[in-house]
């Protein structure tokens, strides 16, 4: 009874490929005052990587605790492989959460935090599959640490094993990497990867950070006001946005008229090129940032136009110098 | 730096007089004997100490310690789902807050005299009884061990709630969600999860109720009647109505003692509990 979406997994088993591992039909949650989650449709397919990616407040992180069953929804349907899960608790659902600080149990080891789940669960041998979770996140040898005695990223390692060894339909992770430092979070990244390849669960994460959400992701939603703006590939999202907002969030652009160019579309010449997409300009500033260069110019207009460039082509731009800023009509982004 | 010398100096002070002072004149009294108008007089002796051996006493300080230790468990079974309920009653947390606080607007011993009132053979209780006319003459609810526990579980349960709270409130909710969402029911989440984590607060709770508990004396006193002596009415009669100081002292001494015996053994078993 406590997981109904399993029995079905079973028993449907001819056509469990085609069962999407999750999803969400015209989801709603509404909070005193907003709307945080309107008319969400998603289906994530089992054995990907997915990511939720938007600005805080767009509703990402209630969207998944409502797909973890820690929110109602206020209508709509949530189908875990084609079982309604919407009214189950979180303890009735097949899908486990790496909270945005672990949420890790301060008075239990490493160990016990990854026994946990299975003792609730009444796995029979419950401390050897916590034993072989800890070898797969290379923590064997702080099994009896506290939390407090462990590092961000171990903490981060033991709350993935954590979820992992219940063997969950959907893996949910809010925000993991935000709590760690940059160079650690780069190395997470990896992992994350790597460990969903592994296992093959799919996995869902919800992210603000672009770059993690373009490098991890088989398929992201950007999400924005509680509504999925664009659901697509990593490709897709970045060169072909559905809207403004997505063209905005994901990347910068520059906006002329209705049409959006991305900064490294955009060359930078001394000499006017005949056609209309060339225009006089005058460089403000020049920013260089290790792996490229950025030349903010200024047209008559007084409009700004940002230009991404290789370090050593940019380094003929002076501030004040008089320039030609071109495009081509491919690399422009177009909006209905 | 001896600016902070300076700035502790009138708590030391206060402390030399009033607490440690005392406590070597009860020290210094207990190897006494009995002065012939009260107070206390040479030689030094032992005498006071061995008397305490006697079986009466003992029965005495048996029943103190288990009349504390009773106190102590219905207050941690009454006061923790208050504490659990308050911690979760959101806005209305201070409301609750207050609402435990209450009775201590008006003086400990009008609380206890009220107590009185209510249980008497004339009392709330007996008249709504006898106007219901479930019983025919009036029962006898004062003076014997349950009344005197009933005052002191009345009396000390603020001081087990609010410790508690502190630390039910403090706990994150996310561990919660994360128990929840790794299987376990509400109520193995409450065993799990809550109870190990407010561990502290319990036992600092039990330790504001028992050490008082054990030293009791009003409560004892008024709904008692006297025939449900604690060691504190005997150190209280020692120094008024039967004027031996030593042998107050020392029964003072005993009580110190235990309290501080037990306490050691409580913190030990909550060592203990963690390791489970």
């Amino acid at each position: 009874m406590s997981r109904p979406s399993r029995r079905s997994s079973e028993s449907v088993h001819s056509v469990r490929d085609c069962t999407p591992t999750l999803e969400l039909c015209h989801v709603v949650r509404d909070f005193p005052g907003h709307r945080a989650v309107d008319r969400i449709s998603l289906q994530l397919e089992p054995g990907g990587f997915y990511s939720l990616l938007g600005p805080s407040g767009c509703g990402k992180t209630t969207t998944l605790r409502l797909i973890g069953g820690f929110e109602t929804p206020d209508a709509g349907e949530i189908l875990l492989n084609g079982i309604g899960v919407g009214s189950l608790k979180p303890w009735q659902r097949n899908v486990s959460t790496v909270f945005q600080n672990y949420a890790l149990f301060p008075h239990l080891t490493a160990l016990g935090n990854i026994e946990f789940g299975l003792r609730e669960r009444g796995a029979a041998n419950f401390r050897q599959a916590a034993k072989d979770a800890l070898a797969l996140v290379q923590l064997s040898d702080k099994a009896s640490r506290y939390p407090a005695q462990l590092s961000g990223g171990e903490k981060q390692r033991v709350a993935l094993a954590r979820s992992i060894v219940l063997q969950p339909q959907l893996l949910l992770l809010d925000e993991p990497l935000a709590a760690l430092d940059p160079k650690l979070r780069a190395q997470m990244r990896g992992e994350l990867k790597a460990m969903q390849r592994q296992t093959g669960i799919t996995f869902l994460l919800v992210t603000h950070d672009q770059e993690e959400a373009l490098s991890l992701s088989d398929k992201l939603a950007v999400m924005n006001r509680g509504r999925i703006e664009q659901f697509g590939t990593p490709e897709d999202v970045y060169l072909r946005p559905a809207t403004p907002f997505v063209a905005g969030f994901i990347g910068d652009v520059n906006w002329f008229g209705s049409a959006g160019v991305r900064p490294e579309s955009i060359r930078v010449t001394t000499a006017a090129v005949a056609g209309p997409r060339s225009c006089p300009a005058s460089v403000e500033s020049t920013l260089f940032l290790g792996n490229c260069t950025q030349v903010h110019a200024k047209f008559a207009s007084g409009v700004q136009v940002v230009s991404r460039l290789t370090p050593a082509s940019a380094a003929r731009f002076a501030p004040g110098e008089n320039v030609f800023i071109q495009w081509d009509e491919a690399d422009e982004l177009h909006f209905e | 730096m001896n600016l902070r010398r300076w700035f502790l100096l009138p708590a030391r002070v206060w402390m030399a007089l009033s607490f440690a002072a005392p406590l070597a004149f009860v020290c210094g009294y207990a190897f006494l004997t009995r002065g012939d108008f009260g107070g206390v007089d040479r030689p030094w002796t032992l005498e006071s100490f061995a008397r305490l051996a006697d079986p009466i006493y003992l029965g005495i300080l048996w029943r103190s310690v288990w009349i504390a230790a009773a106190a102590t468990a219905s207050c941690v079974l009454l006061g923790f789902p208050l504490a659990l309920f308050i911690a979760r009653a959101g806005k209305r947390r201070n409301l609750y807050l207050q609402l435990v606080l209450l009775p201590f607007w008006t003086s400990f011993l009008v609380r206890t005299y009220a107590w009185l009132f209510i249980l008497r053979e004339t009392g709330l209780v007996n008249t709504i009884l006898m106007g219901l006319h479930v019983i025919h003459s009036p029962i006898q609810l004062l003076y014997n061990d349950g009344a005197v526990l009933l005052g002191l579980v009345y009396n000390f349960l603020p001081f087990f709630v609010l410790p508690l709270y502190a630390t039910l409130e403090k706990m994150d909710p996310l561990l919660l969600e994360a128990a929840a969402d790794l299987g376990a029911k509400p109520r193995r989440v409450l065993w799990r999860v809550i109870v190990p984590l407010s561990a502290p607060g319990i036992a600092a709770g039990s330790v504001l109720v028992f050490i008082p508990c054990l030293g009791a004396y009003l409560t004892p006193d008024l709904l008692g009647g006297g025939k449900s002596i604690m060691l504190g009415n005997l150190i209280q009669n020692q120094f008024t109505t039967s004027r031996d100081w030593p042998f107050g002292s020392a029964a003072s001494i005993v009580l110190m003692l235990t309290g501080a015996l037990l306490l050691s053994a409580l913190l030990r078993s909550r060592a203990a509990r963690e390791l489970l």
